[in-house]
């Protein structure tokens, strides 16, 4: 059974996800994700003895490309989505966090 | 396997600075990008030095909707590096690792998390130390981001600028156990594992452009005891000798810190090269937690019988191999040799074993091949690489006979490697006509008489007079006399 999810794990979580919460919020995501995440559970009470663990939906395996360059977009194109650009590159805002 | 026993390490280094009585213990993590036509994802160059931004796409730039496909030959080299590391190579996934920084436009990076393609291996160095590898993992590089204004650092620029040519470039990441002890076996690791990568083709080996790219696990502990201290990782070690400095600066910092009843917080530190220390680069505590899951766009790469033989075909010798292979020679031939070692080091660090080897299948000398391979030829390491085996060969050839003196053998050797030819060609328009029997008769007869006080205490038989004797000989002769011969005939008129 999967246990209540706290408020503070919530808060945790949307700090992580750079999300903005109030205090109300997070006790209000704590009750509807803990009933999804209840609602999940219900694949843990089927019996799987005998069902091959699989990582993906597909039954796909080994799917490659050949090492063959293609065009690249045009730089132009490329900063024109930016906010901001200097010098052909992104300006990104002073980066408060730490390098990963 | 390996490494999942004791330690490889070798005792420790007493007298480094600062940290006498403890032992350095050192994991190293190696990213190594790979050398291929296009990006781990896409189809973009993967090359160096490009104009910012002209090597991007929807991919790399994580525009929506756009998927990535692996690229087989990265996938081919990954497997390279696995068999050269000795590693199980295994079925694989991809996780996506998120975290925000502006360097990846996804703001994740696709790397193989708990199931990594290549695990449990080993790298041997030269000295023998092996070091165990835990896993080498395929992943994505990141953007280059350049911090301008304040000092030009990340905390007090005034804005950052990026550049995605290098996103989503491959990368190997190859981890190593805590195996390594200290600033100069970390040093001999990285030097090792780069000829590796080399030699796999899998690298250019360019630590200056960023191709190599070491972090180092670093941890203190007293002497005698197996218990791992806590350790901190440093960052930003952009060549051998800022590993070696970083390692040495950073232990002597923990062991201070241990001494005065401090302790070691784990963290990751950045190594400052002009300053010569290494200083905090985190504070968050949730800073690791990066969220890991599966990536939905990629389904599981599983190296099977067929994809492995073709990864693997035309695979070189490994320098580990190869300089068994040259030992081997020289040790059949001659029960081994002081300094011996360092020789065969040298000669497959230049690549000139192939030569060494050609020239011994030929009949010549080995311990005498791989000596003027590791110290003469090796002076000329390009040309002696294109230097014709039958030549060297009956340069040796030449030499061992005594029809050339080891002086004239190496000015032979010396023309052989700048303008090619024959051996005995050289050595006779050099006028290294074999000295006659008369003439070098004569020769010794002139110089006993010459000295008549030294041939009496050689006669008192005092050993050391034979050298000077002998000296004198060469000098007369220029050097076209065999040192040997001299000695025989000095010892025959002792009567």
């Amino acid at each position: 059974m999967s246990e209540q999810l706290s408020s503070e794990a919530v808060a945790h979580i949307a700090r992580l996800a750079r999300l903005e919460i109030t205090a109300e919020e997070s006790a209000t995501y704590a009750g509807q994700l803990s009933a999804i995440l209840e609602h999940v559970e219900a694949v843990r009470r089927l019996d799987t003895a005998g069902v091959p663990p699989t990582s993906h939906a597909l039954e796909l395996r080994n799917v490659l490309r050949a090492d063959e360059p293609r065009p690249c977009l045009e730089r132009d194109e490329v900063l024109s989505g930016a906010p901001r650009a200097e010098d052909g590159r992104f300006l990104v805002p002073r980066i408060l966090g730490e390098e990963p | 396997m390996s490494g999942s026993g004791t330690p490889a390490g070798a005792p420790a280094r007493a007298g480094e600075a600062g940290v006498e009585g403890y032992e350095i213990v050192v994991g190293l993590e190696v990213h190594c990008e790979l050398a291929t036509a296009t990006k781990l994802f896409c189809g973009c160059t993967n090359a160096f030095g490009a104009v910012s931004n002209t090597h991007v796409c929807p991919v790399c730039l994580g525009l929506p909707g756009s998927l990535p496909v692996l690229n087989r030959r990265a996938v081919e080299l990954a497997i390279r590096i696995g068999r050269a590391l000795h590693c199980e190579v295994r079925p694989s996934t991809f996780h996506r690792k998120n975290y925000f920084y502006p360097d990846m436009p996804k703001d994740y990076q696709i790397s193989q998390y708990d199931e990594p393609i290549n695990v449990d291996g080993y790298l041997e160095l030269p000295g023998g130390l092996r070091v165990g590898i835990e896993r080498a993992h395929i992943e994505e590089d990141t953007g280059k981001t350049t911090h301008v204004g304040g000092g030009g650092r990340i905390h007090d620029a005034d804005y950052s600028l990026v550049d995605y040519n290098r996103a989503g470039v491959p990368l190997v990441e190859i981890v190593s156990r805590p195996d390594v002890r200290g600033a100069e076996q970390a040093r001999a690791y990285v030097s090792e594992l780069r000829a590796v990568l080399v030699a796999s083709g899998a690298s250019d080996g360019r630590m200056e452009e960023g191709s190599l790219r070491v972090d180092a696990n670093v941890s203190v502990r007293p002497l005698g005891s197996d218990v791992l201290g806590t350790r901190c990782e440093v960052k930003n070690l952009n060549s051998l000798r800022s590993l070696g400095r970083a390692i040495e600066h950073e232990a002597a910092r923990q062991v201070a810190l241990v001494e005065s009843g401090g302790r070691v917080v784990q963290e990751t530190r950045h190594w400052n090269e002009a300053e010569g220390r290494t200083s905090s680069m985190r504070s968050k505590e949730e800073a690791n937690d990066y969220r890991y899951f599966s990536e939905p766009d990629l389904v599981p790469l599983v190296p099977d019988a067929d994809l492995v033989e073709r990864a693997t075909a035309g695979m070189p010798l490994m320098p580990a191999a190869r300089r068994k292979r040259v030992a081997a020679l020289v040790g059949d031939a001659l029960g081994g040799e002081a300094g011996a070692s360092d020789q065969v080091a040298t000669v497959v660090d230049l690549g000139l074993d192939d030569l060494v080897v050609a020239a011994v299948g030929l009949g010549a000398d080995p311990s005498l091949a791989l000596r003027r391979a590791a110290n003469e030829a090796a002076q000329r390491p390009e040309e002696a690489r294109r230097l014709d085996a039958t030549a060297f060969a009956d340069l040796l050839g030449l030499e061992v006979t005594g029809k050339l003196s080891s002086t004239q053998a190496k000015t032979v050797l010396a023309e052989l490697l700048e303008h090619g030819g024959e051996p005995e060609e050289i050595a006779r328009r050099l006028g290294y006509e074999a000295l006659s029997s008369d003439e070098l008769a004569g020769v010794v007869d002139d110089v006993i008489a010459a000295h008549p006080a030294e041939w009496e205490r050689f006669l008192g038989g005092e050993s050391k007079v034979a050298q000077l004797l002998t000296g004198q000989v060469m000098k007369a002769t220029k050097g076209r006399a065999n040192g040997r011969t001299v000695a025989e005939a000095l010892d025959a008129r002792r009567g």
